[in-house]
């Protein structure tokens, strides 16, 4: 959605980002590193690669149309995923919860500890893109990029640098997230291509520019998707995200929270 | 300070500059006249580097800078303030400021802009009020004021103005006319874009006549005011009005 932000291009390559994350940090595992450096070190490595995928990939097409690049982050996407398999294999690999112990009750609720850390990484995240946006001089710029691209160029800013700025960072939240729920989903190659569809979803939902609306939209759309399995059959459940993106591309193109145009944060 | 040699554009198969030349002396305000669709906003764009020129030469201070891009152009010292301002609507008055000073910024920081802040505040001192509002909030007129303080704070020596005066009323059109006739005094030479015709003329020393993509005249802006070529097609009934 950074990207989006940023490029007006939607990344379909996220999803593996979440996934190379958590497949960094399951390699280092045998480093035997404290938990927080091997996070430090897994985000780090992402956000190095998504700046290369972009130099790789999105630069040498600059210029092209918006189209043109979504489809070859479409290919990254494939690509990524391919090479995944090629590297870890097909096995799913667990990695424990960053804290051990018994689901917590919070007012009635069951949540597992690794739920309280992923609703803290959220809060953690969103706090950092509205400051990162509204209160540094790299955010705005980006944002300055995003909202009048001819002007920001006559201002002397550089769009490819942007560019890779919004990957790196894009990677590097992605990574984050990977990280925070592989410990309920397993770690596999092919994580990232539920996690990206639902994650689109979720942006979607939110009307695509908001990060606070994509949480929304996200949270909107797990308690779908529980619904559907507890209501009808656990496998209705995968198909919930396509039936809630079709619904909304057809009537509410600018999102469940939009305000019709685009631009504003 | 800028020399623009036989500069040819074209948009397609639209030619839309056929061989302009004009000069621009260092501390000048020369203006560009010409109806809608003559080529003056051709020429703006091609200078800042928005536009590739298919030939002809652009050189700057000595340097030729014809085909370098729009964001190397800004940092060589010439700023382009576009057609309908071009503001950074979501964000406040002072962002916009900021990020006008991009070059700048990198460089030196926040404090290093502080002082061209100040300036464009004395400019217009209604930005300083509206230092907090989103830009896209203001009225046209602080919007106009607000898309020149902001291409000031790149500190260009040359500034390109296209159409400072469109859709304002009148007094809003002098107080904005009036500080550009003051940008000289700053160091900064002007190269203003107009259809209004009569203001561009009783603030700049020089002009010229753009026709169909090309120069069809040129001359200080006394004797183009007398010239009856340009009283007829551009100065129009207006001048026998007064």
């Amino acid at each position: 959605m950074t990207i989006y932000n940023v490029t007006g291009i939607i990344n379909f390559a996220q999803g593996e980002f979440a996934m190379l994350g958590a497949m960094v940090l399951v390699s280092l595992g045998p480093l035997g590193l404290p938990l927080p450096v091997g996070v430090a070190a897994a985000v780090a490595a992402v956000t190095l690669m998504g700046g290369l995928v972009e130099r790789l990939t999105i630069h040498p097409a600059r210029g092209a149309s918006a189209v043109t690049l979504i489809i070859i982050t479409i290919g990254v996407d494939i690509a990524v995923r391919g090479i995944a398999l090629l590297i870890w294999g097909t096995d799913p690999y667990p990695l424990p919860p960053f804290t051990a112990g018994p689901p917590l009750r919070v007012a009635g609720a069951i949540i597992t500890r690794q739920g309280v850390w992923i609703l803290g990484t959220t809060a953690l995240i969103l706090a950092f893109l509205y400051v990162f946006f509204e209160h540094t001089y790299p955010g705005k710029t980006l944002r300055a990029c995003a909202i009048n691209p001819l002007s920001a160029r006559l201002s002397g800013i550089r769009p490819d640098r942007m560019s890779l700025l919004a990957f790196a960072l894009s990677a590097g939240l992605g990574a984050v997230a990977g990280i925070v729920i592989a410990p309920l989903t397993l770690v596999s190659y092919d994580m990232g291509l539920n996690l990206g569809l639902r994650g689109f979803v979720a942006a979607i939902m939110g009307g695509l520019v908001n990060p606070a609306g994509a949480v929304a939209g996200a949270l909107l759309l797990a308690v779908l998707e529980n619904l559907a399995a507890g209501l009808f059959r656990a496998a209705y459940k995968e198909t919930v995200a396509f039936v809630v993106l079709f619904l909304i591309l057809f009537f509410r193109p600018h999102g469940i929270f939009g305000r019709g145009a685009r631009g504003g944060l | 300070m800028l020399e623009i040699e036989d500069l040819f554009v074209s948009y397609g198969a639209i030619q839309a500059l056929s061989g302009v030349s004009l000069s621009i002396g260092e501390g000048n305000i020369v203006t560009l006249i010409g109806a809608n669709g003559a080529g003056k906003t051709t020429l703006l764009r091609t200078i800042s580097g928005l536009l590739r020129p298919g030939s002809g030469r652009i050189a700057f201070e000595g340097r030729e800078i014809t085909g370098r891009a729009a964001e190397d152009v800004v940092r060589l010292g010439i700023s382009h303030a576009p057609e309908g301002r071009q503001n950074f609507a979501a964000l406040t008055v002072r962002d916009n400021l900021l990020i006008g000073a991009y070059p700048v910024y990198r460089r030196h920081g926040k404090a290093g802009v502080q002082a061209d802040q100040e300036r464009v505040f004395t400019l217009f001192p209604i930005l300083r009020q509206r230092q907090r509002q989103m830009a896209g909030t203001l009225s046209g007129g602080e919007q106009q004021m607000l898309a020149i303080g902001r291409v000031l704070m790149a500190r260009p020596r040359l500034v390109l103005l296209d159409e400072p005066s469109m859709g304002l009323a009148p007094l809003v059109v002098r107080e904005i006319l009036k500080q550009i006739r003051r940008l000289p005094e700053a160091g900064t030479t002007v190269l203003l874009v107009e259809q209004n015709a009569r203001s561009a003329l009783a603030i700049a020393d020089r002009g010229y006549v753009i026709e169909t993509g090309r120069v069809v005249l040129a001359g200080s802006a006394d004797e183009l005011k007398r010239d009856p070529r340009v009283q007829a097609a551009y100065l129009g009934r207006a001048s026998r009005a007064r």
